[in-house]
Parts: structure tokens; sequence; C-alpha cells
């Protein structure tokens, strides 16, 4: 039996459903009829929902609407790695309600209340997504609060009932009265929960009880969405009136704007303004057309005649920094680490290896060029954005227009891809928006202006992933134990310290902790600030080069050894070591002990093996290699193992690697070089990312552990490279110790 | 003035015929599901039909789709591939940021029209020239697979 009109509440109706029933059910609620008609597949941001989503409000992450309809509120972006569906997974497990029924909606900014609960830990308090941190932070943070949302919920009914709160039930989102047999859904409490104090302390639910964490058919939020056309991202934004801005940036980095001869640009129809936005430390020069739509806006801005005044300008160069950082790792750096006393020679009958590693600059390259709509008002500014660093984008906004940062509202849309991008410590594409716009309202254009960077301005963004030089020399003794590991790591840190004593955390990862035990160890740092271009996190940063060096240096001691690279890694590692179970659990995969099957006639096959902690994620790949007799190769399959503790969804882990390992594949052929100032690749031709023919079979298992979650956007890519490169040396004898590869080995 | 057939409706364009078509969809008439990735025919984001072709949008002026029928995401659903594929790519669970997946859906139905069966080295033929940087092609294999097998039942 069933008290209540809402007793549907807890079906798995989709949410658009929902609003459909709320407004039969409300016909009053011509605010929700609007706002439901104008959704379509736009993330709606916090400060958008009806009032009536907000009725029940007990914390910052979980609204409850009279309808029964819960919304969670993310304060980090969803950008392809699963992460609104990780976070309804967790409060639909609290609040026992299907995914499929909660909408999720991005945070405005409130860095107060929505800070990085994991990067907070560090000192660094900011709202903000990264780091592979969201669900390790959610884990506490969003079951705490859906659990409190619950319990205030069944406390509400227990009242309406007048029955003891112990005895209360929740089925599918209704609560039930196992002694009555009454059932309602949570919208029928939602009035009364909201006057009820918030109680401290809930206790989330034992593990044991649950029900759809770990469940490999939970799908993702946003897929129909996006299998459609109608999710929308920045790029597909248009508000009344709104202009949009291509830009012209220069050549040679860092010029200045000499002369500008904008009246051809002019003098296209559709054109509307021109604006120059001088460069400062953070952004570069760049020259705005403003027109209509983006075909003439890009007409403009390439009918654009401009001098750039290079004149003192920095002229970064790629061999001249690789060079540089080579002698660099020659003397004597930062120490970060000093354990033991390294060797400088092999002992009797030892081994020592002393090998250059040199690592390019790289490009994000997210699919979604970069890109900012921004609003600027009297009273305020609005800005959309696939919004990754909520407190640096506001900043930097406010900053730009001269506005207080509480009046810079920031509205967070999907973002088409982002590998770390959209999260620039210098907020860098967002303030030249807020820059043009300000420089366009100075002219008397007041529209929303879109801005728009073309593929080629957005290879040429600098905010490059750093190149890196490590220099490693690697002692065995006698008996081939690993005695002595002396690690020099030249490159760019991306938030530039005056403090010369300061160990960049983040260019030596995974060095400074280096996984394998070792007596004698010490870690240098070569740490260069007065290179002109700009560097910045890439999908798991430090140890996209770390590793490299690493895993390849590893396999190359256990080739001196004449020793099975696997058996070599398992026997440096502490017996406790998660890297063990990852390993053992790949090769298993791989059929490790027997042999590869050989290919055809002419061609060498071989497996490499490597394993890499990082973010708190374990993760050991196989990889299979075929090497042709031009020496051309394919990765025919990786097998893959992941520790990554408790999995919230199987299906997005396994998908999240598989896309690691995809992004891994790329590091082989892909640069961004710079000679004497200009940036040499410019779009997909030049700087090529992994296509579907480059894709091998890839085999994904998940190590079952009952640790607590660490993050999965990140941990698939650092082992990839190395694998692979492990593959190629144990066909053909060669090692690569440059990237990129490209398409072909390079006999010695 | 040109008139161009889109989704089966037409339109009359007076603006400039140079116009690639991807802006002429995205900018005037809404149609945003079609995307910007690259601007030179090089990532296949903006992949639509063109008499049945797949065609890249950005690198096709508008001029030279007069009178002809084009077909973009937004129809896909109409016709039986079109549907047979949105559910496998749902039933995979392809998308991640889900960008370039328009026109990879786009691309693949033009691919099961002209081989209703097609091996994985089709897959990557007929696929390869549209990028996903989540790299979500083992996935898009399977769906492709799983469409084919559901149109051929």
């Amino acid at each position: 039996m069933t008290d209540s009109s809402h007793s549907d509440t807890g079906s798995v109706a989709p949410i658009l459903d929902k609003l459909q029933l709320s407004r039969r059910t409300f016909l009053g609620g011509a605010t929700a009829l609007t706002l439901a008609v104008g959704l379509g597949s736009r993330v709606v941001n916090a400060a958008e929902l009806p009032a009536d989503a907000t009725s029940f409000a007990p914390n910052g992450f979980i609204r409850v609407d009279a309808q029964g309809v819960v919304t969670v509120i993310s304060s980090y972006l969803e950008m392809g790695q699963g992460t609104f569906t990780g976070l309804a997974t967790l409060a639909a497990e609290e609040l026992d309600v299907d995914v499929a029924s909660i909408r999720v909606v991005p945070a405005a900014a409130d860095t107060a209340l929505y800070f990085n609960p994991v990067w907070v830990k560090r000192g660094w308090k900011v709202q903000g997504t990264g780091g592979s941190t969201a669900m390790a932070g959610a884990w506490g943070q969003m079951r705490e609060a859906a659990a409190t949302a619950r319990a205030m919920l069944l406390a509400a009914a227990a009242q309406v009932w007048n029955v003891d709160v112990a005895r209360l039930k929740v089925e599918n989102g209704e609560v039930f009265d196992p002694a009555t047999g009454r059932r309602a859904g949570y919208g029928r409490f939602v009035a009364l929960a909201a006057k009820l104090p918030v109680p401290s302390g809930v206790e989330v639910k034992s593990a044991d009880a649950f029900r759809v964490i770990g469940d490999r058919t939970v799908q993702r939020l946003d897929v129909p969405a996006k299998v459609n056309g109608t999710a929308v991202y920045t790029q597909d934004m248009k508000l009344p009136g709104m202009l949009v801005a291509v830009v012209a940036h220069p050549a040679r980095v860092w010029a200045k704007i000499g002369e500008v001869d904008a009246s051809a640009a002019l003098a296209i129809p559709g054109v509307v303004a021109v604006v120059q936005v001088p460069g400062n430390d953070d952004v570069q020069s760049a020259v705005a057309v403003l027109a209509a739509n983006t075909w003439t806006a890009r007409k403009g801005r390439d009918a654009l005649k401009i001098r750039w005044d290079t004149e003192g300008v920095a002229a970064p160069d790629s061999q001249q920094i690789t060079d540089r950082f080579i002698k660099l790792t020659q003397g004597t750096g930062l120490t970060a680490v000093e354990r033991g006393e390294v060797l400088s020679k092999a002992p009797t009958g030892g081994h020592m290896i002393e090998a250059v590693y040199e690592q390019p600059y790289l490009a994000h390259a997210p699919m979604e060029p970069m890109n900012c709509l921004i609003h600027l008002q009297d009273d305020g500014c609005d800005v959309w954005n696939g919004e990754q660093w909520y407190t640096a984008d506001q900043a930097a906004v406010a900053k730009a227009t001269g506005l207080d940062p509480s009046k810079v509202r920031l509205h967070q849309l999907y973002a088409g891809g982002s590998f770390g991008r959209r999260a620039n410590p210098r907020a860098d594409f967002v303030q030249e928006a807020a820059r043009i716009a300000a420089a366009a309202r100075k002219q008397g254009v007041n529209a929303p202006i879109k801005m728009v960077w073309m593929r080629e301005d957005d290879t040429r963004g600098m905010q490059y992933r750093p190149l890196t030089v490590h220099r490693i020399r690697a002692v065995l003794d006698a008996s081939g134990k690993l005695v002595s590991w002396h690690h020099h790591v030249a490159g760019q840190s991306f938030t530039p310290s005056n403090d010369p004593k300061k160990v960049d955390a983040a260019l030596l990862e995974g060095v400074t902790n280096l996984a394998y035990e070792v007596p004698n160890l010490k870690v240098e740092q070569h740490n260069p600030e007065d290179i002109a271009v700009p560097v910045q996190w890439m999908r798991s940063v430090g140890h996209t080069h770390s590793g490299f060096a690493v895993e390849t240096l590893i396999d190359e001691l256990a080739a001196l050894n004449a020793q099975d690279p696997l058996a070599f890694r398992l026997a440096m590692l502490k017996p406790a070591a998660r890297e063990i179970g990852v390993l053992q659990r790949v090769a298993d995969m791989a059929g490790w002990s027997s042999p590869l099957a050989s290919g055809a006639p002419g061609t060498r096959r071989a497996r490499g093996i490597a394993v890499r902690q990082s973010f708190g994620t374990y993760v050991a790949q196989v990889a299979e290699v075929t090497v042709y007799p031009d020496h051309s190769f394919s990765v025919d399959r990786i097998f893959c193992a992941v520790d990554c503790g408790w999995v919230i969804n199987p299906n997005n882990v396994e998908t999240q690697l598989q896309s690691g390992i995809g992004f891994g594949l790329s590091f082989l052929r892909q640069a961004i070089v710079l000679k004497q100032g200009e940036i040499q690749q410019s779009n997909f031709h030049d700087y090529p990312v992994l296509r579907m023919n480059g894709m091998p079979r890839v085999e994904v298992a998940l190590i079952d552990s009952r640790d607590p979650p660490t993050g999965i956007g990140e941990p698939g890519v650092p082992p990839t490279a190395p694998a692979v490169v492990n593959a190629l040396a144990a066909a053909t004898g060669i090692r690569v110790r440059r990237l990129p590869l490209g398409d072909q080995l390079t006999p010695a | 003035m040109l008139e161009l057939k889109i989704n089966s409706q037409v339109h009359q364009f007076s603006g400039d015929p140079e116009m690639p078509l991807l802006w002429y969809l995205r900018d005037e008439l809404a149609m945003t599901g079609t995307k910007f990735g690259c601007g030179l025919a090089l990532c296949g984001a903006c992949t639509v039909h063109v008499d049945g072709v797949p065609t890249r949008s950005c690198m096709t002026p508008v001029s030279v789709v007069a009178g002809r029928e084009v077909t973009t995401i937004e129809a896909a659903e109409r016709v039986r591939v079109g549907q047979a594929l949105q559910a496998a790519w749902v039933a995979e669970q392809v998308p991640q940021c889900g960008y370039c997946q328009s026109g990879q859906i786009m691309s693949a139905m033009a691919l099961l029209v002209a081989k209703p069966g097609p091996t994985d080295a089709d897959i990557d033929s007929a696929m390869s020239g549209n990028i996903c940087r989540c790299a979500t092609y083992q996935r898009i294999r399977s769906a492709i697979h799983k469409a084919a097998q559901v149109l051929s039942a």
C-alpha cells in the first residue's frame, strides 16, 4: 500500500521524464517547465536548478526535490573520465536509489565549500579536478553527504508516520515500514527533512551491503547524449547576440604586437570588431576578430595583416634546451633524495650502465580545442567553459576584468577531453577570453563572446608536458643485485618557484619514491626557470617521462644479468608491495612463462613488461609487438592489470585503462619541437595521435581489493611506452632511449 | 541563393558560398552534433554524409553540397543502421568525453551500409580517419560488430 501519489519515485525513468512528471503534477511550476524544455543535454549548473529541486539541501552535495529526484552536485569536471557517474554511484548506494535516476549537476565556484579534499591534505585548498583524485575524495565526502541526507529523510518519515526510525528501511528509493507495509518516496518527506538539524557522524553503509558499488552493469549517465549529438560542449554554446572570436597568435612565440592592419578583416561582411590583447607574463599577445559566426571570424583572422615585433623576444629551441639539459645532468643539481652512497663504478664482477633519456614537449591535443564563452556585464561576468580549475580561472577572470572574484560566475560544461589541459595554472585561455571581452567592451562591444581556438592555436598554445632529460647511473654487483641508482632529472616546473631549494615533486614522482629496493639512491633535480615555454601537467604528469626512463632501464639491467625482466622486478620489490600483485596477474594474463607465437617469416615478435604506481593506483602491462623486416613495428596486444583499491564502476575502470594505454602509445610517435622560437607542429598531420589502426587489442584485469579507491584516469598511461619499448628491445636488441621513436626502429 | 537539403529539410542559403558546411550546420542551423576538431579533414569529428558518402564538413564549402542530400548525426536515428549503431554504442558504453563520437557514428554508418559484415581490417580502414583522443577504439570496434550482428539478424 502507498500513502503517496509519488510512489514511482524510485523508478528508473530518466531525468527528463521526471521533470515532465513534475510538470504534470504541478502545473503551476512554469519555471520548471521552461527549464526542462531548455535542458537539452547541456549539463545544468547548480545555480540554475529550479527552486523545488533544492528544497532539501542538507549539505553541498545532495539535493532532493519534492518528487524525490536526487541531484548530486559535482565539484569536478566531466571530461570523459566518468566522474559524474562515479559520484552518482556513491550517492545512489547510500540513498538506495537507482544510479540512472540521479541527476548530476556541476557546482558553482565556491572554494570554501568545494575545495578538492585530496589536495587540501597536501596543503592546497583549491576547487578543481585533477590528479585522479575525484573518487578518492568522494569515497568519504559523497558517501557521508548522501548517508546524512538519507538519515534526515528517514527521521522525517518516522515523524510523519509516528514510528520508530530504526524500523524503517529504504527500498529502491522508497521509504518502507515493514510493520505497516506503508511506503512512500523521498519526495513525501523533503519538506520536513529540510527543517531538521543536520546530524554529524552518520555512518556510511558497510561494504557487505553494497548494491551498486562494484556493479558492472551500471551505465554512464552521459552516454545517451553522447551518441546522438545532443551533449553540449563549450564549442556548441550560442547565446542571443553572441559573437565568435578567432584569434591570431604570433608564429614566433611571445612576439609583441607591432602594427595591425585590420582593414581587410573589417571589410568582410559580418566582422564586427578587431581587438588587440597585448601579452603578459602568462599569455601571448593576440589579435582577435569578432564576428557573427565562426567562419567569418576565421576569415577575418586570416585577413589580418600583423607585423609582430620580435626584438628582444626569447627564442626557445628544443635542441638547445635538450643540449643544455644533457650538460646540466652531468653536473650537480639539487639533491632531492639521498640514501647511502651511490657508486660511480661497478664493483668487481658487476656492471654499470649510464643511460640518458630524452623526451620532448608534448601537447595535450584534446578533440575540443580550447575555447571559452564569456559575457562581461556592468555588474559581473558569466563564463561557460569545460571548467576544470575554478579557483584559478575565477581569479584570472577577476584580474582581467577588474571585477571582484565573487562577481565572476563560472558555468561548467562537458569538456571534449582535457588530459590536464583545462586545468591551467595560469588560466591561460580563460584569461585570454576575459582579456578579449574586456578589450571589446572598451570598444563598445558588450555582446557575449565565444573565443574559439583553431586546432593550430591549440597545438601551438604551449602549456606543454615538459621536455626532460633523465640521466641514470645504475650499478649491479657481481651477484646481479641492484646496489646503486643515481638519477638526475632536468626539466621545467609547472609553477616556477623563486626558491632554488624547492624540490619539484611533480617532476620527480616515481623517481624519489623509486619502487625498487636499492641500498644506495641519489636523485638530483635540475630545474631551470628561464625557459620561455610554459609547461603544464599532462595525464599522469611526471610519470609520463619518469616511468619511461625507470622502466626501460630496469629492463636493460635485467638483460645484463641475463635475467627474466619479470623475475628481476619481483626480486627487487618489498614483499608487501602492491606492484607484485599486478605484475603476477598481468604475467598470467599474457602467458608470460610460455613462448609467444611467432609471426610471418621475416618478422620478429616479443613481449615487454612494465609496472608503475601513480596516484595510488598500481598498473602493470605486457605489450606484444611484431617487428617487420624494414624495422617498422606493430603493437598487437596489451595486457593490463590494475589495483586501484575498491572498484566503484568496473566497466568504467576498464575503459579508462584502455584509454590510458591509447594515450601512452601516442608518446611513441609525437613531439612538439621548437626551432628558434617557432613551434614546428600545428595540426594532426604533424602531431600524430593514435588512430584506430594503431590500437592493439587490450585486455584489462582488476585486482580484487578492499583498500579505499584510488584514481583511474591517469595510471593507465605510464607503463605503456616502456612496455612497448622493452618488447622492441626483446625482439631486436635495440634499446630506445629517446622519444619519439617514430614508425621505425633505427638499428644500431 | 543556394538550396540545401539537410536531413530531408530544404534550406535557402544566401551567405558566403565558401563557408564550410560545418559552420553553416553549427552556427546558422544550431545543429551542433557535428563537431569542429581540426579544420583540415584530419580528425573526422565533423563527418556528415553527402549523398550517403562520409564527408568532412569542415573542408566542404556549402556551394559544393547544393542540390545534394546531406545527413548529419541529428538524423542518424531515422534509419535502421543508425539506430543499431547508437544502441550498440550505448550497450558497449563507448563514449568517454564524447566529442568525436558523432563523427565516429557517421563513419560507421557508411561502413555498415557498404559492408554489412565488416572484418577488423575493414573497420581499421574505414574508421582510421576518425581520431578519438580518449582512445575508445576497442569499444568502437566491438560496437560496430555488435550493430552488424543486430542488423543481419
